[in-house]
């Protein structure tokens, strides 16, 4: 080349606001070329898969909460489940309904703070949900009903919405009678309108085209959508291999986490490459299995049909990030009607909790955080002591898909002339709150930089 | 709060939030705060709330509300440009007052840690300790719980708005668990339950579900740990498992109250 070079340009995002835990981004441009896209993730190692070691059995649902104050009711879930599987326990009836409650409730009140005040304000301009609340303060004052609903749910069934402390392996320390879920019945019937309002109010905004070329891992349950249960099932980008699904207790040797030089957070690829969980994942991978009302509401926020899995060729996966939101609305709107679905049909249970007696063994388990699939994994010895714990978050398995997104979006953000660095910060937060990734939730992510030289 | 009502207050007090190393969930509880948040944000000027906003302005602020424990080296700094920045300085949450649930490295070999959950632990940067902020930096005021409690927090914000100290209760769950009408999960069921020598906050959360307090508000301002332990041996746990009981959510306080409570001065006042 004749030409000198021109220096590589840098352009760092010290801290990115309106996620869940810290984090940094860092690009590197050359010849208008995006040559690397980073996620500095500069929360600090906080050791639970190591403090973990010595407890007692009963102790990781506690513990793990606090990984995440965002949605502990998945930590808990995702720990039960694993413990309960090396105990050979499984929670079943209506203990196993109350755990799917207080899932929805979670759901309803975390995607609602996704949507209302971490999101929604990058489609209409505003830089916060308190400038949100001046230009648009009816659907604010919605999204803080809805929220509080989902809250009042989780305070109802765990105590508290943050850390509940109610939840125990093999169920619950006390069960609520029908009469106290009953007040919660009127609220989730005013929830169902907001939840559907919320709908058409995303469905409104306007989507740039986009598309994340990764696999979509979520989990899939038999004749219901899958939020505290269910087998891994991957909807590969390519047309080749086919959808697949693999059992719970070989997860580890699908989902392969590394550390890698360019990022200070490990990195997970699935079968050897990019994948995403989440909200657009569970919709392609159990779409069709939301309730008649959701798949409306779908339908009417521009989704059209999700994939078939009937093989009739109906329907399609979402792939563009920025919908992301509408699927998170649609899934608002389904976790309020399975609440309600869930306090009709309750009995109280004869006890609230099945015994779960340690042995020693290996168990797994996964459940689907409001942010994607939540794998857990412990081992026990038989006095019900915890030798080994593995925990693998959503974020941790997002990351390398968003770093891909970020590298498309930039590019076709310079492509289309938007370079200054204002445009491209912009552009940047965006992509990456399209995935809600929660970073505290990286238990194991951490902070470093080092240039990349190749 | 340290000072009594100021004498010309600006149009509106700045507030800044700030996170060390935690789970995010004691500033999530002000955005948990839906019936007070459109309130707050018309009294307080929201300057610095990287979880709630991109719109940033540099300090100094009024009041800093900090989560998180002090445990990486960058943190020793941070919490010192924070501190720099702050007319007042509130801690929330068990992390930033007493180390955290993280804080359970400080008994253990943080090099093992690493290596047991890292494939190349030379990568990492952290403290061997995971330390409250008053380690550090004077602190105004405590706020205790893991998470905090919402009423807590907006009793915070409501006293520094109206220059006076908070009125948060220092004494134990008990207090808050007779007011609830419950029945003792200890005297009755043979429970065990921290209730006694923790910090009241929570409502009484634990026992009213029908568990033992777990401890996650840290020591209540007077408290005879000695007299509980016995309790706590005839209700089935082991040294061990007293041990773990109390070396949770709160490490470094409630050891901080074993090393005080000789007798004589089981009195003594809990840091904060």
């Amino acid at each position: 080349m004749s030409e000198p070079t021109p220096p590589a340009r840098e352009l760092r995002i010290p801290s990115l606001a309106r996620v869940e835990g810290e984090t940094a981004l860092h690009l590197r441009i050359r010849h208008g070329t995006v040559t690397e896209a980073r996620l500095s993730i500069y929360e600090p190692p906080r050791f639970f898969e190591a403090f973990l070691r010595g407890r007692a059995h009963t102790e990781p649902p506690d513990l793990t909460s606090r990984i995440c104050g965002i949605c502990p009711v998945a930590y808990q879930m995702s720990a039960c489940r694993a413990i309960e599987d090396a105990c050979g326990v499984v929670v079943d009836g209506q203990l196993a309904a109350l755990r799917r409650l207080l899932y929805c409730g979670e759901w309803i009140e975390s995607q609602t703070l996704h949507i209302h005040m971490l999101h929604a304000p990058d489609f209409l301009g505003e830089d916060d949900v308190i400038g949100l609340s001046r230009s648009h303060l009816e659907h604010v004052r919605r999204g803080l009903r809805l929220k509080q609903t989902g809250n009042a749910v989780v305070e109802l069934l765990g105590g508290r919405a943050i850390h509940p402390v109610n939840v125990r392996l093999g169920g619950f320390h006390r069960a609520p009678t029908r009469a106290e879920l009953r007040p919660l019945e009127e609220r989730l019937r005013t929830a169902l309108d907001d939840a559907w309002d919320t709908v058409r109010w995303v469905a409104g905004f306007e989507f740039p085209d986009a598309e994340c070329d990764a696999d979509l891992l979520a989990l899939a349950e038999p004749g219901t959508y899958a939020i505290e249960s269910g087998v891994p099932t991957v909807l590969p980008y390519a047309a080749t291999p086919p959808p697949y699904g693999f059992p719970l207790r070989d997860f580890t040797d699908h989902v392969a986490e590394e550390q890698v030089p360019h990022s200070t957070a490990l990195h997970s690829r699935l079968d050897g490459r990019r994948h995403l969980t989440g909200s657009l994942a569970r919709w392609a991978v159990s779409g069709h299995l939301l309730s008649p009302l959701a798949l409306e509401a779908a339908r009417a926020a521009g989704l059209g049909d999700p994939p078939s899995r009937a093989g009739t060729g109906r329907g399609e996966a979402c792939r563009n990030p920025y919908r992301s939101i509408l699927v998170r609305a649609v899934e608002v709107l389904y976790a309020v009607e399975e609440a309600l679905r869930i306090i009709a049909e309750y009995e109280r249970p004869a006890r609230p909790y099945t015994e779960v007696p340690p042995r020693a063994g290996t168990g797994h388990g996964a459940t689907e955080a409001p942010r994607g699939l939540l794998y857990h994994r412990y081992a026990l010895d038989g006095g019900g002591r915890v030798t080994g714990a593995r925990i693998v978050p959503p974020t941790a398995q997002n990351q390398g898909a968003i770093e891909e997104d970020l590298r498309r979006l930039v590019q076709a953000g310079l492509d289309r002339g938007e370079g200054s660095e204002a445009e491209l910060t912009r552009l940047c937060e965006r992509a990456v709150r399209n995935h809600d990734p929660c970073i505290s939730c990286s238990a194991h992510f951490l902070e470093l930089d080092i240039q990349r030289t190749h | 709060m340290s000072t009594p009502t100021p004498p010309q207050p600006p149009a509106r007090p700045r507030l800044g939030v700030f996170k060390l190393a935690s789970c995010d969930g004691c500033q999530l509880t002000l955005l948990d705060c839906e019936d007070e948040l459109l309130g707050i944000a018309a009294e307080l000027d929201i300057a610095h709330f990287l979880e709630a906003s991109g719109d940033i302005a540099p300090g100094p602020y009024d009041l800093v509300l900090v989560e998180g424990s002090v445990s990486t080296p960058e943190h020793l700094e941070r919490i010192r440009r924070i501190r720099a920045d702050a007319r007042h300085l509130v801690t929330i949450g068990a992390c930033a007052t007493a180390g955290g649930v993280q804080a359970l490295r400080n008994y253990a070999d943080v090099e093992g840690y690493l290596a047991a959950v890292y494939a190349r632990p030379a990568y990492i940067e952290t403290l061997a300790t995971s330390t409250p902020v008053s380690a550090h930096v004077p602190v105004d005021f405590e706020l205790r719980g893991c998470p905090i409690d919402r009423g807590q927090l907006v009793e915070v914000i409501t006293a520094f708005l109206a220059g006076r100290k908070p009125a948060i209760a220092n004494h134990s769950v008990c207090f808050s668990c007779k007011r609830r009408g419950n029945v003792c999960v200890t005297v009755a069921q043979g429970t065990p339950c921290l209730g006694p020598v923790t910090h009241a906050g929570c409502g009484a959360l634990c026992p009213t579900y029908g568990r033992g307090c777990y401890g996650c508000f840290g020591p209540a301002g007077t408290t005879n740990l000695p007299a509980l332990v016995p309790l706590m041996q005839r209700d089935g746990m082991g040294e061990e498992d007293i041990a773990r009981f109390l070396h949770t959510f709160n490490v470094t306080a409630f050891t901080a109250v074993e090393e005080q409570a000789q007798p004589g001065t089981a009195d003594a006042e809990g840091p904060g």
